[in-house]
């Protein structure tokens, strides 16, 4: 193994002779027989929200730190001490917390992982134009073709790209490399943090062999125990499947795992992942059962999924709830609209109903909302049974335009100035009858930023709190 | 038990082939493909010496129909429907199909040299529906029917949440009949002559299902249908056959509001051209949308798609108007549904502004209307 072909991490000396390097004497080498055919890289940002928050709070840098969402929320990023005691992204903070006691939790700001997620991925764009970003801390890249352009191989360049971003951002990046997006994928985790890992086209078939099935990226513990049932435990096992058995077993994921199972991956490193729907979901702080409530917070999620189709330019046909129960259980709930939309007040007055009928005395802990079968929008389909509706689409879009000039609480409806005013403190069924006051700032801002007179108010779409208390819902007649 | 055992073990008859198959076939639809009551999958054949009667039902419609048979042993037994209707699909024609109850108390079935053996459900078990008092009964040709159905079913909503859309809305207004239909974004509207018997019709929702399954039967040749009529049900008469069918339990909206009654604009277009044009720019048009924007100038239409994703068509038509210039976008498969359903060769469509219901004509049926609810762009 010595004696592979391989460069320095410390000065990108080119090695050719075993032992450390004659250049610098450093010992952080990557060796590899293809090192310079290899050129799909996967590269991921280590624990990226702790990396960041312990880059701007040194004092945090030997602790566990989590970030994530409140006592009910999820582990949205665990830093390596963290990871010691067992504490996992995704992992319920409850769960987070009881393993790691003495954790540093933060909220978290997305605001500000985005900026940096985004300056990284400027640093990988400098390397190749084909960058497709799988989050905001992970990419692809195909780097082929790019060694003339660079006078340097992808390797030498992605240790250039590991080095800058820890210099620049502040964050270490492990990096994947091989030649196709499965074996990239795969590498990258091989070595993590601040790693480099390679795994070559001759190697990959034994690499591969004894993993258990779940090691494939998209097996999920379903999939994997569907797999288990037919006897499948092994990567190796599904190769001896073949593609036909595989895909009369278990349809195009089969086909796509027997590919995988030999290594054979050749979905390109495509610029523009397409999108295939827009939703937002919120925990609660505590479990809510009243429907009135569960309302409101549904308006909260409606209303930020219009935002980020309005944002992307896209609209959605079909439109889901989605509820998560006290006891975790989620369920979703779809309608297929006659016409695509991305208006907040017609999302919200798709899933009322269906929220009201399954908001029927159980607690649930989430709520989501969210737009499938998207589409470019095609106008607002105006619909007589619901004049309303068109009154209530033109105020939407008016209010859209104020937002966007004066902030996003410059023009709110009753119930996300109900949200608002309850602010953390528990909610209550009794806080709806409690008389609304709008935040003072929020108040001259809108004062400020938009003298209207109470005509114009209306048609920007404000509400008094009682109109928003009691919604009227026309078309039965 | 013992009764009902007794006649389905003498039960006996033979029919020809094109008989079964005519009878079958008017009562298999409404049989459901999927069934969690087994019975439901069957067909009522009861033989008497009045012939063959088929009954099925998918609990909101039922369907019988008579039919010639040499019954030789009356009884009643229940029989997979679809089986039965697929057996006598493929018999060849002209053969003589013989029905009796082997002992083991299986149906069997002989033509020629074929020899079929179906399970059987006790009749006792079918559920019949219950015949209501009727408190309207009328006639009225075929073809009038056939016409008001086929301009109005293409508007019904398929949206569950608005059940009371989901059919056909017919009911006596002043001295007409009248169907609507109406999804919201497009309403159709048909009058013919007030039946004798059909004046006070209550308004009545027919639903989608059920106005199939009558065009099905339509389709016959028969020239007259009695029609009768209760709060709950409805019930068509047609030959042989008598659909019985439960109506929408509903109000449907009060859809005089959305008709205009006096667009300014008045446009005059050839409608096959028009409907071509539409179908051509919306192959642009991304599937789910379907947004074709109409700009209207003196004697010129021009139809455009323009999706940032799919690209964009446009095409100018010559129309008949002189009223001032107006854009405004419709959903193309709105438009094509409603230039399916112009008879002649033009169509007069009235226009106020972008954001006001477009008034659809066929001058060569004045007692049907077609209002479309532009898109907002």
């Amino acid at each position: 193994m010595a004696e592979l072909k391989g460069y320095c991490r410390d000065c990108e000396a080119l090695l050719a002779q075993a032992g450390p390097c004659p250049h610098c004497g450093s010992q952080r080498q990557i060796r590899h027989a293809e090192i310079d055919s290899l050129s799909i890289a996967h590269v991921d940002c280590d624990a990226f929200f702790c990396s960041v928050e312990k880059r701007d709070n040194p004092k945090l840098a030997d602790h566990p730190v989590i970030v994530g969402g409140g006592k009910r929320g999820v582990v949205a990023a665990a830093c390596y001490n963290a990871r010691v005691y067992g504490v996992r992204s995704a992992m319920p903070m409850f769960k987070a917390l009881k393993l790691c006691p003495h954790a540093v939790v933060i909220r978290g700001n997305h605001g500000k992982y985005s900026a940096e997620g985004r300056r990284i991925k400027a640093m990988m764009s400098d390397l190749t134009p084909l960058v497709q970003p799988l989050s905001i801390d992970e990419a692809f890249l195909d780097l082929t073709g790019t060694q003339r352009l660079h006078s340097a191989p992808p390797a030498v360049m992605l240790m250039r790209l590991q080095k800058r971003v820890l210099d620049e951002i502040g964050v270490t990046v492990s990096v994947g490399l091989s030649c196709n997006k499965f074996l990239a994928k795969t590498a990258s985790d091989l070595d993590k943090p601040n790693g480099f890992a390679m795994i070559g086209q001759a190697e990959a078939l034994d690499f591969l062999a004894d993993k258990p099935v779940q090691f494939i990226f998209g097996v999920g513990p379903s999939f994997a125990r569907s797999l288990n049932k037919s006897g499948l435990y092994t990567i190796a096992d599904i190769r001896r499947m073949g593609d036909k058995a595989m895909a009369t077993k278990f349809g195009e994921g089969g086909l796509r795992l027997a590919r995988l199972s030999r290594a054979e991956d050749n979905r390109p490193v495509k610029v523009d992942s397409e999108r295939k729907s827009c939703s937002a979901e919120t925990t609660f702080n505590t479990d809510i059962s009243d429907p009135d409530q569960l309302l409101d917070k549904l308006w909260y999620v409606a209303q930020k999924t219009a935002d980020h189709a309005k944002a992307l330019g896209i609209a959605g046909t079909v439109v889901t709830l989605k509820l998560k129960s006290k006891d975790f259980k989620s369920i979703t709930r779809r309608r297929t609209l006659s016409s695509p939309t991305q208006l907040a007040d017609v999302i919200f007055k798709t899933c009322e109903p269906l929220l009201r009928a399954e908001a029927t005395g159980g607690a649930y802990r989430l709520i989501g909302a969210g737009i499938s079968g998207l589409t470019a929008p095609a106008g607002d389909a105006m619909d007589w049974l619901d004049p309303a509706a068109a009154k209530r689409a033109q105020a939407e879009r008016a209010s859209d335009k104020a937002r966007d000039k004066f902030g996003k609480g410059a023009v709110m409806k009753g119930r996300e100035l109900k949200l608002r005013s309850r602010g953390n403190k528990t909610a209550s069924p009794t806080d709806k009858d409690a008389p609304v006051k709008p935040k003072p700032e929020l108040r001259s801002r809108g004062m400020k930023g938009l003298p209207l007179d109470p005509a114009q108010r209306r048609s920007a779409g404000m509400k008094d709190h009682k109109a928003a208390d009691n919604p009227h819902t026309p078309g039965q007649d | 038990m013992q009764s009902s055992q007794q006649t389905v073990e003498t039960m006996k008859f033979s029919i020809e082939r094109s008989e079964l198959l005519k009878a079958l076939g008017h009562v298999q639809n409404v049989v459901e493909r999927r069934n969690t009551i087994p019975i439901l999958s069957n067909v009522l054949i009861s033989a008497d010496d009045k012939g063959l009667t088929l009954v099925a039902t998918d609990l909101d419609i039922e369907i019988s129909e008579t039919a010639p048979a040499n019954v030789t042993g009356p009884g009643q037994v229940t029989a997979p429907a679809h089986t039965l209707y697929d057996i006598a699909r493929k018999l060849p024609d002209g053969a003589e199909v013989a029905f009796a109850i082997g002992g083991d108390g299986r149906l069997d079935v002989d033509a020629g040299r074929s020899h079929f053996t179906l399970p059987l459900l006790p009749p006792a078990d079918f559920p019949a529906m219950t015949a209501d008092d009727f408190t309207h009964s009328f006639t009225m040709s075929a073809e009038q029917l056939i016409r008001l159905i086929d301009r109005t079913k293409f508007a019904i909503s398929t949206e569950e949440t608005r059940y009371y859309l989901n059919g056909i809305y017919m009911h006596a207004s002043g001295d007409v009949l009248r169907c609507v239909a109406t999804d919201g974004h497009r309403l159709a509207l048909a009058d013919t002559d007030l039946p004798k018997g059909a004046s006070g019709l209550p308004g009545v929702i027919i639903p989608r299902k059920t106005v199939a399954e009558l065009r099905r039967l339509l389709d016959g040749g028969h020239d007259i249908v009695d029609i009768s009529v209760s709060d709950a049900k409805i019930r068509f008469a047609i030959g042989s056959a008598v659909l019985t069918s439960k109506l929408i339990d509903g109000t449907f909206p009060s859809y005089d509001r959305v008709i205009p009654k006096d667009n300014p604009r008045r446009l005059k277009l050839d409608n096959n051209a028009f409907a071509r044009a539409v179908d051509r720019v919306a192959t642009i048009s991304a599937e789910k949308s379907r947004s074709v924007k109409l700009t209207l100038s003196e004697d010129t239409l021009s139809l455009a798609v323009n999706n940032p994703e799919t690209g964009m068509a446009h095409e100018d038509l010559m129309v008949d108007y002189n009223d001032g210039p107006l854009e405004i976008g419709f959903n193309a498969k709105y438009l094509l549904d409603v230039t399916g359903q112009i008879t002649g060769e033009d169509a007069l469509v009235e226009l106020a502004d972008a954001a006001s219901p477009a008034l659809v004509r066929d001058p060569k049926d004045e007692r049907a209307l077609f209002v479309l609810m532009p898109l907002r762009v």
